[in-house]
């Protein structure tokens, strides 16, 4: 008996409006410093760490959208689940090129898959999510495949 | 770092990490992660029930990418990098990331990469594809 619904199924395909984001000394100084990094072009803000992408995906929404637990709200691209405790499943990347200060990215965000397992605890949904991070000329700089698990 | 052959089975010069609550705060800030289980404590414990504030999965994949980083230094590129977090991990656990080398096929080079805990268990598993610059 599966637990992937038709509308999960007619949600594959879903993308948001790309967004763009510009790459500041300022932020990656602050990042290197906060992860501890120890090469000097990362704490000199020339180059942006891969994970650094991460916080570009972070939504910026004012306080009182926030969430009881401090989280922002999903993006419309989460589907509407038949299973409610969602954990990170992780992230795969294939890097085109580096990211450096001053570069201006467009991310494009796209639910590109769903499947199921079964855990020792019942049914596990996996949710793939693709985020490709590109120049405004559309050259490819990084591409991630970003798993979330639903059970 | 490089200066002989690259072999499978070479060990990646690992770090070890004690994540204390000025470092979750600053990492959260930095990626405007508003999420209270990294720095409210009686709300973790409480609403979730975590026995401490949680530890960033995406903090520890970039613990794993610095060690890459590390190693290779100037002389090579990453080109794929995965992880994914497979415990839960709490300010004053010890972490510790861990590397080492799989394959190696001409100019690539592919990693297998970790962290543990104080424990020995894993909470963060991962790999990484480098490319090796000719003359390295």
């Amino acid at each position: 008996m599966t637990v992937i619904t038709e509308e999960l199924k007619n949600h594959v395909g879903a993308e948001l409006p790309p967004f763009e984001f510009e790459i500041s000394r300022g932020d990656l100084k602050k990042y290197a410093v906060a992860t501890g990094q120890r090469l000097e072009r990362y704490l000199n803000g020339d180059e942006a760490p891969l994970l650094y992408l991460f916080a570009a995906m972070m939504p910026v929404v004012p306080l009182d959208r926030l969430l009881p637990d401090g989280r922002q709200p999903d993006s419309g691209l989460m589907p509407p689940l038949p299973l409610n405790r969602v954990m990170a499943g992780g992230s795969e990347y294939q890097l085109h090129r580096k990211v450096n200060v001053g570069d201006v990215l467009v991310c494009r965000q796209k639910f590109v898959e769903v499947f199921e397992k079964t855990g020792a605890e019942g049914p596990l949904l996996f949710l793939v999510f693709e985020n490709r991070f590109e120049t405004r000329d559309g050259e490819p700089v990084v591409t991630e495949r970003l798993t979330r698990i639903a059970r | 770092m490089m200066k002989k052959r690259i072999e499978a089975g070479e060990k990646l010069t690992g770090r070890t990490w004690r994540a204390d609550t000025v470092q979750l705060f600053l990492y959260n800030a930095a990626i405007w992660n508003p999420h209270r289980i990294h720095y409210d404590l009686p709300y973790t414990q409480e609403a979730e029930g975590h026995p401490q504030l949680l530890i960033d999965g995406p903090l520890q994949g970039d613990w794993l990418t610095q060690m890459v980083y590390e190693w290779l230094g100037e002389n090579g590129t990453l080109t794929a990098f995965s992880y994914s977090n497979r415990r839960a991990a709490y300010v004053g656990d010890v972490l510790s990331t861990v590397g080492e080398v799989t394959a190696v096929d001409g100019d690539t080079v592919t990693l297998d990469l970790r962290i543990t805990n104080q424990r020995g268990e894993a909470t963060t598993v991962g790999n990484a594809t480098v490319v090796i610059e000719s003359g390295h």
